[in-house]
């Protein structure tokens, strides 16, 4: 199953759907970074509200997207990782580090919001 | 069964009555003899010194509502009605202070006791007596087992009730201003509870939509090596979730537990007390305390 990507202003939005193959992944993650620069976006938001499961393939692509999207010139937000996906995630080490995240969807446009009223 | 007095297979092949028959007979003989053998008990109770937290009315009403539950399950063998007796039994008696072993003292004491009336009563036959304690003894046995788990089922049921109460009470998140929760622990922390406290916060943050979180641990003396990884563990989990997460009031040993453990610092938000936790949290949410008038 394919991520849909929307464009919204200067932001990026995916969102997961519950099952994503590791295919999918790597397809969201190309997508996401060569459409970040075509539509000169400065941020990218992740959903992962759905996925009531995250492995550490998900989780460790979900880092590099953010990573690579740095490396693009914009900035990455992650949303709506659920509590208890949360503690079985730090469980495992995987913590996301250096990666922006937020409660949910609108908690994250709000923190880029805040984040572009500074930078400009 | 038939087989242990088989050696004379011959005439009384018949006599093997069936064990409900011989229990049939054993029920009848104590609905008779209820009066005498329901007293005879009491005194006995009342000898061994069983049930002193009851008055000696409550014990004969008691006694009178086991005995006949009792023969009840005797005659039925249905030990449903006998253990929902038991467990409101418990449920009366154990916050007056009465213990297990009394509980199952007096079922054992009913037992003797209705037990000598059968050797009394059957004792010139020697055989139908072996018979009549053949049936009898397993499903008295199986009373008494019943009677005890009951009560001790109702007591642990007690027990869990009020070890989820405490538990409950002794964690609350409270908001303190919009987006932004504490969360004081005091007292010992097991991993069991510190469990609980994971979820209760990561719940909370998502229920109050908090930004920002205090932990006030003031009132934790220690906690062991499991305990603080699992501390660091609840801060990233909401950093995850989108909150920051403030420690205040670390204990030099927990100070020392989280240096021993190699903590990465930079990850957690560390401030002395309560209060300069709060006022952080205000700054990180962008709040500004004034007083409105001049302090005298």
């Amino acid at each position: 199953m394919e991520v849909p990507i929307l464009k919204q202003g200067a932001v990026l939005i995916a969102t997961f759907q519950a099952a994503l193959s590791d295919a999918d992944l790597n397809q969201l993650r190309m997508g996401l970074v060569q459409q970040v620069v075509k539509f000169r976006s400065r941020a990218v938001i992740v959903d992962v509200t759905a996925m009531d499961v995250m492995d550490s393939f998900a989780s460790r692509t979900l880092r590099e997207i953010a990573l690579m999207i740095r490396l693009r010139g914009a900035e990455t937000v992650i949303v709506g990782i659920q509590p208890e996906v949360a503690f079985a995630m730090v469980q495992l080490g995987l913590t996301l580090e250096g990666v922006a995240t937020a409660l949910d969807l609108e908690e994250g446009l709000a923190y880029l919001n805040e984040k572009f009223k500074t930078t400009n | 069964m038939a087989k242990r007095d088989g050696t004379s297979l011959s005439p009384e092949l018949k006599q093997a009555e069936e064990p409900s028959e011989l229990l049939r007979e054993l029920v009848a003989h104590l609905r008779q003899n209820r009066t005498q053998l329901r007293e005879e008990w009491v005194v006995r109770i009342t000898e061994t010194r069983l049930l002193t937290a009851m008055t000696k009315e409550e014990i004969f009403a008691e006694a009178t509502s086991i005995y006949d539950s009792y023969v009840e399950a005797l005659e039925t063998e249905a030990f449903e009605a006998l253990q929902a007796y038991a467990r409101n039994l418990s449920e009366r008696i154990i916050p007056r202070g009465v213990e297990t072993h009394e509980v199952v003292g007096i079922v054992l004491l009913l037992r003797d006791v209705l037990a000598r009336s059968l050797f009394e009563k059957y004792q010139t036959d020697f055989k139908k007596l072996n018979r009549i304690l053949d049936a009898y003894e397993p499903a008295a046995n199986r009373i008494a087992n019943t009677v005890a788990v009951g009560f001790v089922q109702e007591r642990e049921r007690v027990i869990r009730q009020q070890q989820e109460a405490i538990r409950e009470l002794s964690t609350p998140v409270l908001q303190v201003r919009e987006r932004l929760l504490i969360l004081p622990i005091i007292g010992v922390i097991d991993p069991q509870r510190a469990r609980q406290l994971t979820e209760q916060l990561l719940r909370g943050i998502r229920t109050n939509r908090a930004k920002v979180v205090v932990i006030d641990i003031t009132g934790v003396a220690a906690m062991d090596v499991t305990v603080a990884n699992h501390l660091v563990q609840t801060v990233e989990a909401s950093r995850l979730l989108g909150a920051t997460v403030i420690v205040t009031g670390l204990s030099p040993e927990i100070a020392q537990t989280l240096v021993t453990i190699g903590v990465d610092l930079g990850k957690m938000n560390t401030v002395g007390d309560l209060q300069g936790g709060i006022e952080q949290a205000e700054r990180l949410l962008g709040y500004k305390v004034e007083s409105l008038a001049e302090p005298r």
